[in-house]
């Protein structure tokens, strides 16, 4: 365990050997260094981040232990709610609007002894690959700055790939963890629909958003899933029960297990997914056979129409969840001569123009003569999506693929474009529109030197066997992006 | 001449179908924890969920579940899986601008109410849904798109709503204001909601069309919003169906619309027509999951239910030989149980259910069901007459008491029928002339001489005859 880890910073700080404090200022020191170039941040909360840190101190010169997170300093992507911080979902819509409340998220982490260090940019409202679509800027990756650090979640995974934080939280809907975990080189994890609380993560599409971690190591996003993890009774879709162990099982190897490599999401049934993400890829492969897994490659047939599928599904469940930003109760207003034309005024001047498109989208399929064609089609795909997978999962364990088509692009290159833009989540959307879990684990650099990420998906609430594998490819990793944490002091 | 009072149109028949929201009686909003409670300052019933936050999620209400259960099996309706979804518009009052609610697959579908005449009205549906907020337009004339601002209060918003969509099998205005007392009745005495059409936790919209008498299919209809109270319903009723019968006649069509019933000006207006109806773009609420409650629970709040307004009219019907018809407000005020005592004490049931029926209206007070009997009997015995009947009953309900004593402290003694045939023939000879009409009149002049006889006699007791047995000796000695 290294002091760059979450768990190597809890383990020092409950231990003495470092002070809560003197975590946070190396981590700010880190930020101050770099953030005007990544802006990972659309809000640093450097004070309360003293605060905190000084009461875990206090804490255990009490004698308590302050949880799993002591002292571990962590970023929230700016779509979870925090009270009385404000919470814009990189929109200009939500301006001014501070939450009367934290998500169950944020409340979980700070009873287990995180410090919060600030929010992270995303594409508005977090729709968007690329972190391009933020009201507040773009954020680079930290690897390149000329390229994007992927998306939604794109602040996120650039501050623990900057070494601003050793760990942080996004959102995932069509892969908004995973594919920026890919393109910046550090691991990121979409649990199982109802693994995590939504409670306080600002709805893009309910039916398929899950927050996940963002770390260095696929322990510490175990550690912060067991966590985050577990029934919360203010989130009906909230699985019961508490999170399975997952830190404790990650050591228990792969052996005969049986992996499956999808091959509608592997190239030779893709077009896009590049020369160098299918050579890691088949590397990845032979390193599981290596670690005693038996892998074969198998199809998934209705996962091509995934894409299609999300993206009637997402932007209808979005069209209804922003309904809500019309300048009558919390942020922005526009004011105009009556109300319909102040939600109008309002929203035009609020939203960026991939929500307008989304919305637009969303409103279209959901309309009366076009539900049937559109949003009930999708959501058959939905269901066969479904029932392959369970057909596969009576084969095969685990399933893997590539996490993104190919590695980081560079910024401006997509962002005209939004068809090649959605292509970016192919890989990813399945396991949402499943409801599934799938984690992204860097497992060497492209032709260019910039990360790739291998994809693991399991069945629904087998996170434990999924941390296994992806456990076992960390290990077995070629060389990755040395700049990757590379802002640690 | 309209036919105001009766809604009646001659060739024609008014079909008539309602849609009645109930505010349910639970402690707590529909999908939230802040109160459920009427009144209170502006914006202080809520929370997160209830102001559609961004991040806050519904979690729907187990007791809003089982009030919705109770409307279903109390109108004989199948209890099914349910599943919420969104109707997706923009106001000012609803906080998610779009409604939780229920939409192909309702909590409670396929049953009916009994009137009190015995007539059954198909429910088709009763469903679960959110109320809104309460908006307050100012300046402009309080319509939205004048107002110089609006003020809206969430206090409502997300008061749980249980819709009851009723068949058209309504005919009148009659018969609307009916179905709504009997719904308004099995709502109160289940405990599903205090049913006040005044304080809006009961709110009926009403669709309405005409056919000439003798047609098959239905008129094209409207549906009338903003009707607050019962009286309101009727005349929204009458004059929508005159509105429609005035253009068929002159050869127009009616359109398909959705009108405002404006109480001032006593008719109502276009509001939209079908081609502007919104699209509420229904789908199936992500954040909930399906209702399926178990067959242990919907029978164990059958077996809870209290006897329904229905079954009390047939019960205390039966009991006292009389029609359903005729025990309506009984039941209605909660007074069958006294009425049966009373009856099962000795009491005449017809007496007794009259004086429930017309001197009971503002309750039973301080009167026991025996004490109740008593009187009852005495009136029957001619030891009371009907009005000092009346007089002792009003002071039994203020007061209590022996029925006897109380009588008696008010003079009131059974008059000797032969005292009083000595009053009636001196009133003869003083009043020969009224006599004589009286013996020689007809039927009408007869009447009102009788009364002019009654009333004398009332005078000369103070009130002790009984009008009955004074009628019987004029009768008898206009014979002689």
């Amino acid at each position: 365990m290294t002091l760059s880890t979450a768990q190597g910073i809890a383990s020092a700080v409950r231990s003495g050997e470092r002070t809560a404090r003197e975590v946070l200022e190396d981590y700010l020191a880190a930020v101050d260094g770099r953030e005007h170039e990544v802006h990972a941040f659309n809000l640093v909360l450097a004070d309360e981040a003293r605060v905190a840190a000084d009461a875990v101190d206090s804490a255990i010169d009490a004698g308590t232990n302050p949880g799993p997170l002591a002292g571990v300093p962590v970023a929230l992507k700016d779509n979870l709610c925090t009270r009385g911080v404000p919470t814009t979902c990189g929109s200009k819509i939500l301006d001014g609007w501070r939450p009367p409340y934290d998500a169950t998220v944020v409340g979980r982490l700070a009873a287990a002894g995180a410090v919060v260090v600030g929010k992270t940019n995303l594409d508005e409202f977090a729709m968007g690959s690329s972190t391009e679509n933020s009201a507040f800027g773009v954020t680079r990756n930290p690897l390149d700055p000329a390229k994007v650090p992927g998306g939604s979640s794109g602040g996120s995974a650039a501050a623990v790939a900057a070494g601003f934080v050793p760990v942080s939280l996004g959102s995932d809907t069509g892969g908004s963890i995973r594919q920026p975990a890919a393109l910046c080189g550090v691991v990121g994890v979409k649990p199982t629909y109802g693994a995590v609380s939504r409670y306080g993560l600002v709805a893009f599409a309910s039916s398929l958003d899950q927050i996940g971690p963002f770390s260095l190591t696929v322990a510490d996003s175990a550690l912060m899933l067991e966590v985050i993890g577990g029934h919360d009774p203010r989130d009906s879709t909230s699985i019961p029960g508490r999170t399975p162990d997952l830190v404790a099982e990650l050591d228990r190897g792969i052996d005969g297990m049986r992996i499956g490599i999808i091959e509608e999401l592997s190239g030779d049934g893709l077009e896009g997914i590049a020369g160098d993400v299918r050579a890691r890829l088949g590397e990845a492969g032979l390193a599981l056979e290596a670690a005693g897994a038996t892998v074969e490659t198998t199809s998934v047939p209705s996962t091509v129409y995934g894409l299609s599928a999300y993206y009637v599904i997402a932007p209808a469940e979005a069209s209804s969840n922003l309904a809500r930003y019309d300048g009558v109760r919390f942020g922005l207003r526009i004011d105009a001569p009556n109300a319909g034309e102040m939600n109008t005024a309002t929203r035009t001047a609020g939203f960026g123009d991939e929500v307008k498109r989304r919305i637009m989208l969303g409103t279209y399929a959901l309309s009366a003569g076009y539900y049937d064609a559109y949003y009930g089609k999708s959501q058959k795909v939905r269901t066969l999506i479904v029932r392959d997978f369970a057909r596969a999962y009576e084969e095969f364990d685990l399933l893997v693929s590539p996490t993104a088509p190919t590695t980081a692009f560079a910024i401006g290159e997509k962002a005209t474009d939004p068809m090649t833009m959605y292509l970016n989540d192919v890989c990813t959307i399945p396991s949402n529109l499943a409801g599934h879990p799938a984690i992204s684990v860097p497992f060497g650099v492209g032709d260019d030197g910039m990360p790739v990420g291998v994809q693991i998906l399991a069945p629904a609430t087998d996170e434990a066997k999924m941390f296994r594998a992806a456990a076992v490819l960390e290990a077995v990793a070629p060389e990755g992006h040395p700049l990757v944490g590379g802002g640690l002091p | 001449m309209r036919e105001e009072l009766t809604g009646v149109i001659p060739g024609w028949e008014t079909v008539i179908g309602l849609e009645v929201h109930a505010e349910l009686a639970t402690a707590t909003k529909l999908f939230s924890g802040a109160p459920n409670r009427f009144g209170g300052e502006p914006n202080t019933n809520v929370d997160p969920v209830s102001l559609g936050l961004p991040g806050s999620l519904p979690v729907l209400n187990e007791q809003a579940v089982e009030l919705a259960i109770r409307v279903g099996l109390a109108l004989n309706c199948r209890v099914q899986p349910s599943v919420f979804a969104r109707k997706n518009y923009f106001y000012p009052d609803m906080p998610k601008d779009f409604q939780i609610s229920q939409y192909d697959l309702p909590i409670n579908e396929e049953g009916w109410l009994e009137l009190p005449d015995g007539r059954r009205i198909g429910i088709e549906r009763a469903h679960l849904e959110e109320d809104t907020g309460k908006s307050t337009h100012v300046g402009g004339g309080g319509r939205i798109h004048e107002a110089g601002y609006s003020l809206v209060d969430y206090n409502r918003a997300g008061v749980p709503l249980i819709e009851i969509v009723g068949a058209p099998d309504l005919r009148s205005p009659e018969d609307a204001r009916a179905y709504v007392g009997e719904l308004r009745s099995i709502l109160v005495a289940i405990g599903a909601s205090d049913g006040k059409m005044e304080e809006g936790s009961m709110r009926v919209d009403c669709n309405v069309s005409v056919r000439p008498i003798g047609q098959a299919e239905f008129g094209t209809r409207c549906e009338i919003k903003n009707i607050n109270s019962l009286r309101s319903l009727g005349r929204a009723i009458t004059y929508e169906a005159q509105r429609q019968v005035d253009l068929l006649a002159s050869g127009e069509a009616v359109e398909q619309q959705t009108r405002h019933w404006d109480e001032d000006e006593g008719r109502t207006h276009k509001l939209r027509s079908k081609e502007e109806a919104f699209d509420y773009r229904y789908f199936p609420e992500p954040d909930l999951v399906p209702v399926d409650p178990s067959e242990e629970w919907i029978t164990e709040i059958r077996d809870a239910l209290p006897m329904l307004p229905r079954e009390r009219r047939h019960r205390l019907a039966e009991v006292a030989n009389v029609e359903t018809a005729s025990v309506v407000l009984t039941v209605e005020r909660g007074m069958d149980d006294l009425a049966f005592e009373a009856i099962a004490a000795g009491g005449d049931a017809g007496r007794v259910i009259v004086h429930v029926e017309n001197n009971l209206a503002d309750g039973a007070g301080a009167l026991d069901a025996e004490s109740f009997a008593t009187l009852v009997a005495m009136e029957v015995r001619g030891d009371l007459t009907a009005t000092q009947a009346k007089t002792v009953l009003a002071a039994l309900v203020a007061e209590g008491g022996d029925p006897a004593e109380v009588a008696a402290s008010m003079g009131f003694e059974a008059m000797d029928t032969e005292e009083l045939e000595a009053l009636v023939e001196r009133l003869i000879d003083e009043y020969a002339e009224d006599w004589a009409a009286f013996i020689a009149g007809d039927d009408k002049e007869r009447k009102k001489k009788s009364g002019f006889f009654v009333g004398q006699v009332m005078k000369a007791t103070n009130g002790q005859a009984d009008g009955r047995i004074v009628n019987e000796i004029m009768s008898r000695l206009a014979l002689d």
